[in-house]
């Protein structure tokens, strides 16, 4: 156990003289998740505002499929990514795989179901109370999805870090569909992973520790944002 | 207020979808000219690659991409085209691949041993044994933990072999003292020493390996446990997007003089985890 | 209270109508649910202008016949008919609804009015004028910029109010505007109702308030489990009742 703290100390001490390959790496991984979740948004939160919104015949079974895709497993997603852009596969001709943008596509797909869903229900709850005095104010259906949007800014936020703490923690997606390859799309997960099987037990421990780091700046800032907005009376 | 959204509204969407591709595109690679090799954990594992490539990419100018799965994976890969060579170490189905009109040709690169290790307490008694076949049989017998890769891969496939030759068909334990991970050669390894389980590992992996605990090599120097890498280049007949020029350059820097050399200077605390074996070209 | 006379072209705002809303009709009006009859084959007919108010106890369906005037629900059985015409989505926008829970958006005060005109097509520039306009003529200009969730229940009640004349409405409704309200916002809100009628709008009120009822009806729409039990200028209606349920409403006591 002493062997594992002091190489523990020993390469957290390495991470703190910011290593340009660990740089790059967490630079990868902020670019593929952030991208992926801000893509999954604009896709999330117009999918959940019409589902909420718009009534049409089919319209329970979309939000169950929509609530059950929250579950599907990172490896899955990448498996479904991995066939379709395969040089095998209907988008082959793309020569997307093995890129970032692969994983970025990915975890789209992974990011995309738990956005919706809860904006779907913040809508919903605030149609509850804006419904009657939005129609009678003149708004369309559209008009009415962009105004509860809008209007539920905050509650949405906490929708965004939800699927920003999926993406960024997820490796079966990304492993399968970027291949880890070294300074192309070696993530911080994939890294972890490729460390762990290669024994080195407390660099993998440690890098994990700064993912969660990163993580966690990104909940507090997010979070700063919604009390600073809180303290104006407009949350 | 006909129409879903005013002109606005989808010029502003519109915007925000081209800035956020244009970063997404920007995130790739920016080089064209690069390869993709498809080969194993084992090999990555050893971190051979990491010593060999940038000296063919500092002379050729071509990036190579490696790709680390089991060989059973890199095969299959390869033969859906999702890359330009194969380099794994397996010979029968290499010929196969080839055979099947997958890959083009088979050379051999390099090779190195397949090793038994094992708990320093080797409660089998299977230490400085020089038939692994017969090593196996004793570590059934005794029901010690040994844990397998159980994965379609080259050390997997080696594993079965000497598995056959014992006699013994230890899937019938499975579950009990033969643990199948189906997982790559660190992992596996990993399980090993959770365990205190015997595993048959390439010596790459098992040099480069940092978790060794109280792991040794127990049994080494079996004929059978020879472990013979080749590469090959991937059909371009069969799939037209395989970069096969610049696949064929990287075939021949690694049988040539200067590949074989890098291969051989590879070493982890002055041991040499592999050694060149390319026939000369004529 | 000033009575306008009736005309068939209504001159509003400098803007002409061809068609004036008037007279409102409904036939035969019902809403089910189940098995349930919540409003019961209402007919009745307001032609005069003025604040015409529905009274009744709580239950007795007011708020529903509210919102099928404004088309915000679609009847079961009957139909609603402005000047003639057919309720639709364009007689709704010549409209506007005040609720009995204020209902504002995470905006300023002047951006709520803002979004409501914008919903009809104002400019920019137009929108900001004419919600400060607004504001001003509430008594709310000080709090233009303040973020309209932040005001006080009076205050906030008297934007919606303030945000419903801003579009021009030929009708205003009102459900209870002033149930849960201070003396001082209910006098000033119904002070705005009063010089609204005289600026030729139709208002509508529901309330379960009789003196509220007494100080701003012109006429009395009296309304009990979902039937129309008399339909009576206020006057005539407060003097002599022609139900028991009515009378017994009038004097305070429990009508069951």
């Amino acid at each position: 156990m002493l062997d594992l703290s002091q190489a523990f100390h020993a390469a957290l001490w390495q991470i703190a003289t910011l290593d340009p390959q660990l740089l790059e790496i967490i630079g990868l991984s902020l670019k593929v998740t952030l991208t992926a979740v801000a893509l999954a948004s604009l896709i999330g939160f117009a999918v959940g505002g019409i589902l909420a919104v718009y009534r049409f015949p089919g319209r329970g079974a979309v939000a169950a499929i929509l609530n059950a895709l929250m579950g599907l497993p990172p490896v899955v997603a990448g498996l479904i990514v991995y066939l379709l852009l395969s040089n095998a596969g209907p988008l082959g001709v793309l020569q997307l795989l093995y890129t970032p943008v692969a994983m970025i596509i990915a975890q789209v797909i992974l990011v995309t179901p738990i956005i919706a869903a809860l904006t779907r229900q913040t809508c919903e709850d605030l149609l509850e109370e804006y419904r009657d005095q939005l129609r009678s104010l003149g708004a369309s259906s559209a008009e009415i999805v962009t105004t509860l949007l809008w209007d539920g800014r905050y509650r949405l936020i906490t929708a965004v870090l939800a699927g920003f703490g999926r993406a960024i923690a997820e490796v079966g997606a990304v492993m399968i569909v970027g291949g880890n390859i070294d300074h192309v799309t070696r993530t911080m997960t994939t890294t972890i992973a490729l460390e762990t099987s290669k024994g080195n037990i407390a660099l993998a421990l440690a890098l994990g520790m700064i993912l969660l780091a990163i993580a966690l700046s990104v909940n507090v800032a997010l979070m700063g944002v919604r009390r600073l907005a809180s303290r104006f009376a407009y949350g | 207020m006909g129409g879903l959204f005013r002109r606005r509204d989808i010029l502003k969407l519109v915007l925000a979808n081209v800035v956020l591709l244009g970063l997404a595109f920007s995130v790739s690679s920016a080089a064209d000219n690069f390869i993709i090799v498809q080969s194993t954990t084992s090999t990555q594992n050893s971190g051979l690659f990491e010593h060999i490539l940038p000296l063919f990419t500092k002379k050729t100018g071509i990036e190579v991409r490696v790709v680390a799965v089991g060989t059973g994976q890199a095969l299959k890969n390869a033969e859906k085209g999702d890359g330009d060579v194969v380099l794994v170490h397996s010979q029968p189905d290499e010929e196969k691949f080839v055979a099947d009109g997958w890959g083009v040709k088979r050379y051999p690169v390099m090779y190195n041993d397949f090793v038994i290790v094992g708990p320093a307490a080797d409660p089998a008694r299977v230490a400085g044994m020089r038939q692994a076949p017969e090593a196996l049989k004793k570590i059934a017998e005794a029901q010690s933990p040994f844990a397998s890769r159980a994965d379609d891969s080259g050390t997997n496939k080696a594993e079965m072999k000497l598995w056959q030759q014992s006699g013994v068909d230890p899937k019938k334990s499975s579950g009990s003292w033969y643990l199948e991970t189906g997982s790559g050669m660190g992992a596996t390894l990993n399980i090993a020493v959770g365990k205190q389980a015997y595993a048959l590992t390439d010596r790459g992996t098992w040099l480069a390996f940092a978790n060794k605990s109280d792991l040794k090599v127990l049994v080494e120097g079996d004929d059978e446990l020879f472990n013979q890498y080749g590469v090959m280049l991937v059909n371009p007949a069969k799939h037209p997007t395989v970069k096969a020029k610049d696949g064929q350059v990287f075939i021949d820097w690694l049988t040539g003089s200067e590949g074989q050399a890098a291969i051989a200077d590879y070493k982890i605390d002055g041991q040499q985890l592999f050694f060149p074996s390319a026939r000369p070209q004529s | 209270m000033v009575e306008h006379p009736t005309s068939q072209h209504a001159i509003h705002s400098g803007r002409l109508c061809t068609e004036s809303l008037l007279p409102l009709e409904l036939r035969n009006l019902s809403l089910e649910t189940g098995s349930r009859r919540l409003v019961d084959r209402v007919d009745l007919k307001v032609q005069e202008r003025g604040i015409t108010v529905i009274l009744g106890p709580n239950g007795a369906g007011k708020s529903l016949l509210l919102r099928l005037m404004h088309g915000l629900i679609e009847p079961t059985e009957g139909v609603i008919l402005w000047g003639n015409a057919p309720m639709d989505d364009k007689i709704r926008r010549r409209q506007a609804m005040v609720f009995q829970k204020p209902v504002l958006l995470r905006r300023t005060a002047a951006a709520n009015i803002a979004y409501a005109l914008g919903l009809r097509g104002r400019s920019r520039s137009e929108r900001t004028t004419r919600a400060l306009q607004a504001l001003e003529l509430a008594g709310l200009q000080h709090h233009a910029f303040t973020p309209a969730r932040v005001l006080s229940g009076g205050e906030q009640q008297r934007l919606c109010l303030a945000r419903a004349l801003s579009l021009d409405p030929e009708v205003l409704f009102l459900d209870e505007p002033t149930a849960s309200l201070d003396p001082a916002s209910t006098l000033a809100i119904e002070r705005v109702l009063i010089d609204a009628t005289h600026r030729g709008i139709k208002v509508i009120v529901v309330t379960h308030d009789v003196g509220q009822a007494r100080r701003l009806a012109q006429d009395i729409i009296f309304l009990h489990h979902g039937r129309l039990i008399e339909h009576q200028p206020a006057l005539r209606f407060f003097e002599r009742p022609l139900s028991d349920a009515a009378r017994g409403f009038i004097s305070g006591g429990l009508v069951l």
